[in-house]
């Protein structure tokens, strides 16, 4: 099909490849939240079995590192959404700043995930052979503690996955825009991206309360 | 749907702030043991703030209040679907006669 | 023989198959017509495979003992056949192939809305596949197709890792198709064309594609934690580590069960197009068809536990599922119902699409009717696990989805090809696929009442004469897919030229060449009539109310 400028040639109007654009981004992360869901829904059946052992296991994680990485990633969404505004008015190098900002953010974002990463190898937490909850724990409290950092790395890991994605995407919408591609006619990508890095946002959101927040009182 | 709506930065600068807000209360939330006046209310709340704060993104940061109709379908079902997930499933485990 | 009614009886000079040359043309293409026929050539060749597995189960049971395989290699059989056949053949049959080709004819559009991500999803089915082929020539696996955890994460010595990976990522080729579908349903309609005009078949297609998006991430994750569990040791599924091996499988039908309509809604669909074309009606009922399949894609997700009636689950579930499975009866009646109204007084002609439509409809009432029995609570509890499930999802699966993929080939074959197939010949084999089909299923009803398990390498003695007749009907079965694969490809040289609208139908596809050009129309189409309006179409050479019947054009007229 041929392009026509920004124009698509299966697209009868710019206005009618925006809205296509937009709602098969919706559509795609309707299938990232069940994506997610199969997650959440093997951690709501393990966490309502084993309540007492998944508090514990929960308390051994950095509550100071996860709640300044909250803020991270909501100041980036912050960024994120300033970028939109600022492409949808025009202001072509505050783009590009916003841009920057939100891929600085998101990466200081992966960069505590690896702290507490390496926290959780160092203390044996990493679920495998080495795997050892606490000194002295019972076999089925290990076995259970185990579980929950099966569920936190893979639920972190793929969360952090769906990260260094969005971080990919920033960096080609940041080479985009400092061309000054993105105008108040076109800025589909930028719009479609955000989307997505909110979406992000939200997984953590929930993620946050529900791995380290247990039993904190 | 055919104009583009476009958001105030006031407006994210005020949603970023009830974000930063909700971040807090869920924390200190979790401080305090809420079980003992109702058990599981501690994981109620959290789940509460959270959800809280994931609609003000859907809504303001997504554009989700100024989406068309058929977008705002799009993010019903999906909710609609993971609680059909949820629900369905656990509704076998919690009546389990012999557990 | 009556002259075709068609104007036109020469191809296009320039059409989507000789636009451009050479095979980057091909494996770099965005257009959705090649991408249709890259998905036939690969769902094909996946169909052989499994084919090929299931005539070795046949042959091997020929025998109560069981001459052809050890027991372990009959399990690698069963579980390969179902792999290759649900996965790489029967979810993308229809969709893929002609899905793709026919969505944005029908609709009026040049393209999908995201012709790149359409090439995509073909590729990512091919790696998806590659793992999966690797798996079988590595070994095999012997999990059944369902990888039931813990025996596929601990227990099975075989090749299940590269299996579980091939089906993860092919379950993101579906998720792009069914998201493509979906946006270009809403956004790419020709002018006019509301969606109470749109065809039956997209209809389908959309409450296909809601079940694409809805349900197969959740059996990627699943299949992504059953992976890491085999690969690392995890324990989300393994009761020895304190997982929920019953949660695999919600979590496995959550998906898998919808994906049985994945399979037999578009196959509907077809049926839907089929029916009013060779009856020379209006659909009866057309808001109550495409009703009934968003509502069977919805139903379809509050039915999945009733593949779990003897794992153990709580008995009041297992009641509350039983009940709303009883309740995908209705839409599916409405569907059945609406088409045997529409062949009521209808001017029918026993055209090869239409043979296999009518015995769609047979077959898919058996399947159907069977598929209550198993929904009964109480009665599942007798036949779960043994050839009457069986025979039942064949009966749905092949006696439906094979049916309708197979006839709507032939139905729009023409539209593909631009070339007729030999009709007598097609008939021949559609009356052989009928026959061989139920002389192989047939008798497993009646083996599975008596008690037979699936899934076992041998048998008491006296089931021997029901499954040498099933094994006999096997064997007309594969007869009847061989015959069309050649008289198929023989037309697409030798076939009689079709012109645009050969049988003539009403359809926005058929007011195009045969085949279409590249961009589908010259002028995008302008919808200012009735869908499947038989009756007042004198221009597209249907018969008006009164006037002479007529005759469609046929491969050896």
């Amino acid at each position: 099909m041929h392009r026509t400028g920004e124009l698509y040639g299966q697209f009868q109007t710019m206005e009618q490849q925006r809205e296509t654009a937009s709602l098969g981004m919706w559509i795609f992360l309707v299938t990232e939240v069940l994506f997610f869901g199969g997650m959440f829904m093997t951690y709501t059946l393990n966490r309502s079995t084993y309540p007492d052992v998944f508090g514990e296991a929960s308390k051994s994680i950095d509550l100071t590192l996860g709640a300044i990485n909250t803020v991270v990633l909501i100041g980036s969404s912050l960024t994120m959404a300033m970028s939109v505004w600022a492409s949808q008015v025009g202001k072509k190098q505050l783009v590009t700043i916003f841009l920057i900002a939100t891929l600085v953010l998101g990466s200081v974002f992966l960069g505590i995930k690896g702290v507490e990463y390496h926290q959780k190898f160092v203390e044996h937490h990493v679920p495998g052979l080495s795997f050892s909850f606490e000194p002295g724990a019972s076999i089925a409290t290990n076995a259970h503690a185990q579980l929950f950092f099966s569920l936190y790395f893979a639920m972190t890991g793929l969360h952090a996955l769906h990260m260094i994605i969005g971080a990919g995407l920033l960096l080609w919408l940041i080479k985009q825009s400092m061309r000054g591609r993105f105008t108040p006619q076109y800025n589909t990508p930028v719009e479609l991206v955000g989307l997505y890095w909110h979406f992000v946002d939200i997984v953590w959101i929930f993620l946050f309360p529900l791995l380290y927040l247990i039993d904190r009182h | 749907m055919s104009e583009h709506h476009i958001v105030s930065p006031k407006i994210y600068f005020a949603i970023f702030g009830a974000l930063m807000l909700g971040t807090i209360l869920t924390v200190v939330a979790a401080k305090i043991d809420l079980n003992q006046y109702f058990s599981g209310l501690n994981i109620i709340v959290a789940l509460f703030i959270a959800t809280c704060k994931a609609s003000l993104v859907v809504l303001f940061f997504m554009h989700g209040k100024y989406s068309p109709k058929r977008t705002q379908l799009v993010i019903i079902c999906s909710i609609f679907w993971l609680a059909i997930l949820l629900f369905m499933t656990m509704s076998d485990y919690i009546s389990r006669p012999w557990s | 023989m009556s002259s075709t009614p068609s104007p036109g009886k020469e191809l296009p000079n320039e059409h989507y198959l000789n636009a451009t040359y050479g095979i980057r043309s091909w494996l770099f293409t965005t257009d959705h017509k090649r991408i249709a026929l890259l998905y036939l050539a690969s769902v094909t060749f996946f169909f052989f495979i499994g084919g090929a597995f299931a005539t070795m189960i046949r042959i091997h049971l020929l025998t109560p003992s069981g001459y052809l395989v050890t027991p372990e290699t009959y399990n690698k059989l069963f579980t390969m056949h179902g792999v290759a056949m649900i996965f790489f053949f029967l979810i993308p049959s229809i969709p893929a192939v002609l899905g793709n080709f026919l969505i944005p004819l029908m609709i009026g559009a040049k393209d999908l809305a995201f012709p790149k991500i359409n090439l995509l999803s073909w590729y990512i089915y091919l790696v998806g596949g590659s793992f999966v082929l690797y798996s079988f020539a590595t070994g095999g696996l012997d999990t059944g197709w369902t990888f039931y955890t813990p025996l596929s994460s601990v227990y099975s010595n075989s090749a299940v890792t590269p299996a579980v990976i091939g089906v993860f990522i092919n379950g993101f080729s579906s998720i792009l198709t069914g998201l493509n579908f979906i946006v270009t349903i809403h956004t790419m309609r020709a002018p006019g064309m509301t969606w109470f005009r749109l065809p039956l078949f997209v209809w389908a297609h959309y409450a296909t594609s809601i079940i694409f998006i809805l349900g197969t991430p959740v059996i990627a994750i699943t299949l992504l934690l059953a992976g890491l569990e085999r690969m690392f040791h995890l324990g989300f599924f393994n009761p020895a580590l304190g997982g929920d091996p019953i949660l695999f499988q919600h979590l496995f039908w959550f998906y898998s069960h919808p994906a049985v309509y994945i399979m037999i809604l578009p196959s509907m669909g077809v049926i839907s197009e089929v029916i009013p074309t060779f009856a020379r009606k209006p659909i009866f009922g057309y808001s109550f068809i495409a009703g009934s399949s968003i509502a069977i894609a919805v139903i379809g997700f509050f039915v999945w536990a009733h593949h779990m009636f003897l794992t153990g689950q709580s008995p009041y579930a297992a009641l509350t599922f039983s009940l709303l499975s009883y309740l995908v009866a209705i839409p599916s009646a409405v569907k059945v119902f609406n088409w045997t109204a529409t062949l009521y007084k209808g001017s029918i002609s026993y055209d090869t699409p239409m043979l296999y439509a009518l015995g769609f409809i047979g077959l898919f009432l058996i399947g159907g009717l069977t598929g209550l029995f198993l929904a009964c609570l109480g009665l599942d509890i007798h036949i779960h696990d043994t050839y009457f499930v069986v025979a039942h999802f064949h009966y749905i699966m092949v006696g439906g989805a094979v049916m309708g993929y197979v006839g709507g080939l032939h139905f729009w074959w023409p539209k593909i090809t631009g070339r007729l197939y030999p009709e007598f010949l097609a008939r021949i084999a559609a009356v052989t696929l009928f026959v061989g089909f139920n002389l192989t299923f047939f008798p497993q009803f009646i083996l599975g009442y008596l008690g037979m398990p699936r899934r076992y390498h041998s048998y008491p003695p006296e089931f021997q004469v029901l499954n040498v007749m099933s094994t006999a009907g096997a064997s007309i079965l594969a007869l009847g897919y061989l015959l069309p694969m050649i008289y198929l490809v023989w037309s697409m040289r030798y076939g009689k030229i079709a012109g645009r609208n050969p049988w003539p139908a009403t359809g926005l596809e058929w007011q195009t060449a045969s085949p279409p050009m590249t961009e589908n129309f010259d002028v995008t189409p302008e919808v200012t009539w009735e869908p499947y309006d038989y009756n007042n179409r004198p221009e597209l050479g249907l018969p008006v109310k009164g006037g002479p019947s007529l005759t469609p054009a046929h491969g050896d007229d």
